[in-house]
This record gives C-alpha cells, structure tokens and sequence, in this order.
C-alpha cells in the first residue's frame, strides 16, 4: 500500500485494546526501501558490464586501443558536467525542503540541463569514435566500452524524462507528501548515477590510457 | 534515400508465411486444437458476458490473493504445455532406436528439449513459487496486501506475457534448439540465424522484469509491514525462505538480464562480446549465466522447504523443531548459493584449485539442507501425525529429495563430474530434486491453502491417486536415466544405435504416462472438489488445526483480510491465540484504507510484449512504436494520484457478521 499515509493513525477514539489485535496500524510505506532495492539490482547490471569490460577490455583484436581513442579532456567536461548536476538537485532537494515550489523546479531544469550537456558530449564521443572505424562491432575492448558507457548514458536519459515528467507533476500538485517521496527516489538514482559514472571515469578512461 | 528502405521489410522484418508452420503435422494440429479450444473459451466467456467482471474482478486487480491466484493458474496450464514436451521427448527416445527415427525430427526434438526447460523453469515454477508466496506471504504477516500492490499486478501480466511468447514461438516461427540456457557462440547469430534465440531472449526478458519486480516487492512486505509483535524471529518459516528466496531473485536477475541483453547485442548488432573471433570471451556468458542460474534453483526449493515447514507442524500437531536452526540454515543457503556456480561447468578447463574451491562450497550446502531434514524429522518424531494430501507429499519429498541430494553430492566431486557430467546421470540427478523438491512442495502448498483461498477443501481420494502417480511415475521414469547416465548415454539425443538400451528407455516413458496420470488425477482433483464444494466446505478458516496467522481470518479471507490487525506475542501466532482464549472481536470496526484497482500494469506488460515480438521479427517500425506507447502509458499512469479508497465501516460490519453467523451455524 505505497499510497498510504501514516497521518491518521493516532486519531481514533479510545478503544478496549485487545491482547491480540490493534485497532489501527498503518504500516510504515516500503516506497524508498522498494526503490533502494531497485537501485541495488541495477547496480548489478552494472557490475556485471563492469566485470566484462574487465575481461574484454584489453582484447583489441588488432584495433585501436584506450589510449589511442580516449580524448580525456572532454570526458574531464562530461564527468564535471555530471558531478555538478549532482550538486544542483542536492540544491533542489534543499529547496523542496522549504517547501519553494519555484526555486525547486529552477534547479531541477538546472540539473536536466547539465544532464542534457552531458548525454550530448556522449553522443558526441560515440558519433566521433564510430567515425574513426572504433565502432562496437571492431573488437571485444569496444564492445564491452560501449555496452557499459552506453548503458549508464541510457540511464541519465530516462532519469531526464523522469525529471521533466515530475517537474509538470510538482507544478500541477505542489510539493505534496507523494511528489516529495518521487523527488527523493530520482534524487537517489541521479546520485547512484553519478556513482557509477565516478567508476567509469576511473576504470574505463583513466585506466584505458595506461600503457 | 528512401529507396533503400525496403517498406516490407520495415514493417514485417523477418516475418513471412514461411514462419507458419504448415508443413509440420504436429503443429498444425496443436495449432488447429488451440483455435478451436480458444474459440471455445472466448465464446464462453461473451455467451456468459463475463468480459466485464473479468476485466474488473481479475485482470485489473490489485489484490494479492487474486493474483497469487492467476499465478498458480499460470503455472499450471504451462505445466500442461511444459509435460507434454516431456511427453513427446520420453517417446521419441523409447521409439527412436536403429532404424526408426522416431517422430520428431532432430530440429523440432532440439526446439522440444529447449522449450521444456525454460517452460518448467520460468514459467511452470516461478509462477507457482511467487503465487503461493504473493497469496500467503501478507497473510502470515498479518497485513492487508504487499508493499506495492500495483507492481505486483504488473509483475504478474509482464510474467504472462512472457510466457504468451514462448507459446507463440510455437506456430509463428520457432523456438531455440540450443538447450534452456542458450550457450554461445551456438546461440550467437551463426549458430541460430533464425528467430528462435530471439523468442527465448525476449520472453525471458519481459518475465524477468516482472520477476525482479515481485522480488523487491515481497521484500518491502516482509520488511515493511508484518504486523506489531512479529519481529524478524517470530515470523513463519514459509515468510522466511519466501524473504530469502526473494532477495536471490532481487540479486540474481538483474544478471540475467544484463547477459541476455549481451547476447541480443551480438546477435542483432554484430558486437563481440561472445563471439570466437575479434576479441569475445563466450566463457563469460557460460559464468554469467550461471552465477543466476544457481542461485535460481535455490529460489524455486527455499519456498518449496518453508511449505514443508508449515505442512510438518500443522500435520503433527506440532510447533516446529528448531525453528532457530531452519532459520539460520535457510539464510546460510541463501549465501552459499552464489558461491557454487562453477560446478556446473567443472569440465570446462578452471583448473584443479578452483574445480577444488567449488566442488567444497558445493558439498557444503547439503549441511544446512541436512540440519533441515533432521528439523522436520525430529518435528514429526512423537507427533500425533495426520497422514493427510499435503502431508503425503511432504513424506514422498523428503525421501525423494534426499536421494537427489545425495546424487548431486556424487556430482559436486570434479573427478566424478568428468564421468557424469553432460549424461542422463545430471539429468535424472536435477529432475530428482526438481520434481521431488519444487514439484512435490507445491502440490503440498496447493493441497495446504486451497481452502483458504477457496473456502473448501479439495477432494481427498484424488489428491491420493495424484500423489501416488506423480511419486511412483517419478521413480519409474527416472531411475533408468540414472542407470543410462552411469552407462555413459548423453543427454539431448533425438536417436540412439544400440538396441541394448532400448529396454531402459521404454521404462522411464512408462513412468512419464504414470506420471501424465498424477496430473491428470490433479485435474480431476479440482474439477471433483468444485462439484462437492459444500461438501468439502471449510467455514471455520482453519480446517486442518494450523499455527499461523492465515488460519485466523475466514476461508476465503475478506478483501481487507483482516478486519483488525493482528498483534503478535508468539511464534505460531494462531497456535498461540487458541491456546489463550482468544476471541474474535464483533464490534468497533472502522473504515479501512486500500488500494484501487488500475488496468496500467495490463497495458503496459501487453505493451512490452509488443515490443519483444517486434524486436524477435525486427519489425523496427512495431517495436519503435511500441516503445513510444510504452512510455505514453507509464507516464500516463504516474500522473494518476488516486490509488486508494476506504471500504467503509458499515461494509467491514456487514462482512464480520456474515463471518459470525458462519461459524455458529457449525459449532
């Protein structure tokens, strides 16, 4: 019963408390457990893109390799990009705190935008690296690269429709007891992306330029 | 441009009229009996205008109760689709010796071996487990309904539809010839060109989703909302394993998931992720998929062994022994499971040391199911026991169980493995703990709470004759693949040379039609209970004397399951409330907040079904637009506020005085 608040429980008039029943019980709502679960599975979908990039990573079959293709520079924009759109709906959070329903929608668009930023400069890493002949299809380090940086970019996408859906919800119903719950669990999944995008910064680029 | 763009192809994709299968006899006619017994439901259903209260009663209910239902429905019409496979394989291989080939030819056998793993698998076990777990979980708990209950309506359709494809593979297209896990590089884009993979990869997709998404959900239940008093020590051993089994599947699907997904990207893109060439590793699917695959059959017996618990206790008039010991055995399983995955492939080149680390952790496990056994024998010892249907089948299990046990101990042993592994050995070893674990424990679990979900009990005489196929049928059918398996024979053979053999094949399908008689005694079974339902009526809610909190509402329970929540003081809570004078309270109810019914988790699962059977057929334009209304329909549904209503004091009145006036009717 996710829908269900906790506030009318302690209302009730005086009643003979049996041994073995209560009068009233709301349990407590499972919403942001039952969405750090979700977060949990997903994070193994990511381990395991991880685990195989980890095997497949060095397997170039005669292709280019991390250092040749890695242009460091634009991912150090993007993941700045990414980590500062983590700073900006830490702002909005604040703000929907304070029950300001301006100031926290200016800060979601803030952070839809750098998320937006972001998936543009992916795009136009992947169009770039497709352009050079280091599309996925050349060797098994492209593979796994793609599959894993893709998934994550897959992610920051939908994480954006989500925002901008809850954004009209928060302007058409305020900052209520059920938007304030779905703020919090975009807030979770935009951290968590964030997370792992600190993963594949390192793992992936920093590491993929080793000789 | 535009030219290129071949608009039968972007509309149809692989589809054509060779995809019928009309040159294939057997087809045709399950195809033309499909029609013809569809036409016949369908037109039952609009003759007797019961389209609107399926609609509403059903299909769009949020109620665990009625879809832990729909689930047990689900898994067993695919029982009957799963057996007659196995039917079909067991007199293929009895027939098929020298000169006769038999009559199923090597590509529609492989196509039948395939389908009937995955069908028993995720579509006959999975139901039936999360069924029973959807239907007593919140009962036992003593709560209203799970933690979400539209997801768990969702999860529900996104597992049928699943199962819709598999069952359309069968006369659009094909299914894989590849065996239930699909191993590269034959299930890459050489070694099956054809939709076939794409059917497995996209049915098991979908239910996956709908899988994973029950899994969080009971846990949110379990965790969230059992009811004041019933700490995590107190709760019954079928919540328990039901929490366990569901993290597993929380852990374990996303996997499944992420490795099918590889697979579909090598097949549909060309990537190299599984291939032989260009850098792929198919070693890598081989691990992944295993690191689900065992933990998996460990979700599907943890609920089967919490059944077995309650049905032991109740059945001899018992609290269970060491309730302590099966907790903890259970979570220390839940553990191990992901610690064995490799011996599924000890021949595949790990090396001494890690085949040693994996054959250990193996051989460890059956120390917690050891300590389980005991429990259940030493709850049994001096109980005044009561050889009813569901005790029956969990006396039939734990001796057949323990055999299988035992032979998968023989397997854990690598030296031994090199011998047996890939035989019909394994294959009898798997079916012995499959059919004597899973399969006898939810036929315990069925004959257990049918009158609680049903309000009579089922019929006894043919739930004996059931029993008694389905565990002699089971030895007569599988002891001789344990004899062929030590003889060498391997398994996924459509044709065998030496006559010699002959005799032992011929055997185990005699125990598959003794077995076809155990469900066909089901099916009686259910049909014999329907028409002496007042006969077999239960109107006390707890017709066989038990212990926990299910038992304290009435049979079938109300909407609101209980009209007060319970408080909880004892393991065996109901045992505890009888024990102590507790009396049912006739007065004082209040309204009572739940939630509505909503038909978005229909559309949206036949949306994603959509979706899959464009992406098998890559029809681009279908599955693209599929997507579109996909994601129209999940936003549409979150900008639905209204989830919730209160059933109103005067109703909970009316339904507790009807209770009332049941139960003094037969004191």
């Amino acid at each position: 019963m996710s829908e269900i608040s906790n506030s009318s429980a302690a209302t009730m008039g005086a009643s003979p408390s049996s041994r073995y029943y209560v009068k009233e019980h709301h349990p407590e709502n499972g919403t942001l457990l039952g969405f750090w679960m979700y977060l949990m599975s997903d994070c193994l979908i990511f381990a395991c893109l991880f685990a195989t990039y980890a095997v497949l990573g060095r397997n170039y079959a005669g292709g280019p390799t991390g250092a040749e293709l890695f242009d460091l520079p634009l991912v150090a924009i993007n993941t700045s990009l990414l980590l500062l759109s983590s700073i900006t709906y830490g702002f909005a959070m604040l703000e929907m705190q304070k029950k300001k329903v301006k100031t926290t929608l200016i800060w979601l668009a803030v952070t839809g935008l750098l998320g937006a930023g972001f998936i543009y400069l992916e795009l136009y890493e992947f169009i770039h690296l497709i352009h050079e002949g280091a599309g996925p299809q050349r060797s098994g380090f492209l593979t796994s690269f793609f599959a894993l940086v893709a998934t994550h970019g897959l992610h920051v996408s939908f994480g954006i429709v989500w925002l901008i859906t809850l954004m009209f919800q928060i302007k058409k119903h305020g900052l209520t007891p059920e938007n304030g719950r779905r703020l919090m669990c975009l807030s979770m999944f935009w951290h968590f992306l964030d997370v792992v995008w600190i993963g594949v910064f390192t793992f992936v680029y920093l590491m993929g330029v080793l000789p | 441009m535009l030219d290129h763009i071949d608009m039968t192809k972007l509309i149809f994709g692989r589809l054509s009229w060779e995809a019928i299968p009309f040159h294939e006899p057997i087809l045709l006619i399950t195809f033309i009996g499909v029609l013809i017994g569809g036409a016949a439901v369908l037109g039952g259903i609009t003759y007797f205008r019961l389209w609107g209260p399926l609609w509403r009663d059903w299909i769009t209910s949020i109620d665990h109760k009625k879809i832990g239902i729909m689930y047990v429905i689900l898994g067993i019409v695919m029982l009957l689709r799963g057996f007659a496979d196995a039917l079909m394989m067991r007199a293929q291989q009895a027939l098929s010796f020298g000169d006769s080939a038999g009559f199923l030819p090597p590509h529609h056998y492989d196509q039948v071996f395939t389908a009937h793993g995955v069908i028993m698998i995720f579509f006959v076990a999975m139901p039936l487990v999360t069924g029973l777990m959807n239907y007593v979980v919140p009962l036992q708990i003593g709560a209203r309904d799970v933690a979400f209950p539209f997801l768990n309506n969702f999860s529900f359709w996104m597992t049928t539809f699943g199962a819709g494809l598999v069952m359309a593979s069968l006369f659009v297209g094909e299914f894989a010839r590849t065996g239930w896990l699909a191993y590269p590089p034959l299930s890459g884009i050489l070694g099956s060109p054809d939709v076939g993979v794409d059917y497995y990869i996209w049915s098991l997709q979908i239910a996956g989703v709908g899988t994973l998404l029950s899994g969080i959900n009971l846990i949110a239940t379990i965790v969230k909302m059992r009811a004041p008093g019933m700490n995590m020590m107190k709760m019954p051993v079928f919540t328990w394993t039901a929490l366990c089994t569901n993290v597993l599947i929380v852990a374990a699907f996303p996997i499944l998931t992420a490795v099918l997904g590889m697979l579909s990207l090598d097949r549909v893109f060309g990537t190299n992720f599984f291939t032989n060439d260009l850098g792929g590793n198919a070693m890598m699917y081989v691990n992944l998929i295993w690191i689900w695959g065992h933990p998996e059959v460990y979700i599907l017996i943890l609920p089967a062994f919490g059944i077995f618990s309650e049905i032991v206790s109740t059945f001899s008039g018992k609290r269970l022994f060491g309730y302590t010991s099966m907790v903890y055995a259970t979570v220390v399983i839940t553990i191990l499971s992901y610690l064995v995955w490799l011996h599924h492939f000890f021949t595949m080149g790990s090396g001494a040391s890690v085949n040693s680390f994996f054959g250990i952790t193996t051989m460890i496990i059956s120390i917690p199911t050891g300590a389980k056994i005991f429990n259940w024998l030493f709850t049994m010892y001096r109980g005044r026991i009561r050889f009813e249907v569901p005790m029956l089948w969990t006396i039939g299990f734990m001796i057949t169980f323990v055999i299988g046990g035992m032979t998968g101990v023989m397997l854990a042993v690598p030296p031994a493995d090199f011998v047996l592994h890939n035989s019909l050995f394994l294959i009898a070893h798997f079916h012995n703990v499959i059919i004597g674990g899973v399969v006898f424990g939810m036929f315990a679990g069925i004959n257990f709470w049918f009158p609680k979900a049903f309000g009579y009990k089922l019929d006894d005489f043919w739930g004996r004759c059931s029993f008694w196929f389905w565990c002699i049928g089971f030895w007569v059918a599988f002891t001789p693949l344990y004899v062929l398996g030590f003889m060498g024979v391997t398994r996924r053979m459509s044709h065998f040379e030496d006559p010699s053999l002959q005799i032992w094949f011929q055997i185990a399908a005699f125990g598959a039609f003794l077995i076809a008689l155990g469900i066909g005694s089901f099916i009686i079974q259910l049909v014999v209970s329907y028409l002496r339902r007042d006969k077999l009526r239960d109107t006390t809610g707890d017709p066989w004397g038990a212990r926990t909190l299910e038992w304290s509402t009435s049979s079938p329970p109300p909407d609101y399951n209980f009209a007060f929540t319970p408080r909880v003081h004892d393991n065996d809570a109901w045992a505890d409330m009888k024990a102590n004078g507790y009396t049912r309270p006739q007065e004082g109810f209040v309204p009572i907040h739940m939630p509505k019914n909503t038909g978005a988790g229909f559309i949206i699962a036949a949306l994603s079904a959509v979706i899959g059977f464009g992406l098998i057929w890559q029809m681009w334009l279908l599955a693209g637009a599929g997507f579109i209304a996909l994601m129209a329909a999940i936003i549409t549904h979150t900008f639905n506020y209204k989830r919730d209503y209160y059933i109103s004091a005067d109703d909970v009145v009316r339904v507790e005085a009807n209770r009332t006036r049941l139960l003094d009717s037969h004191v």
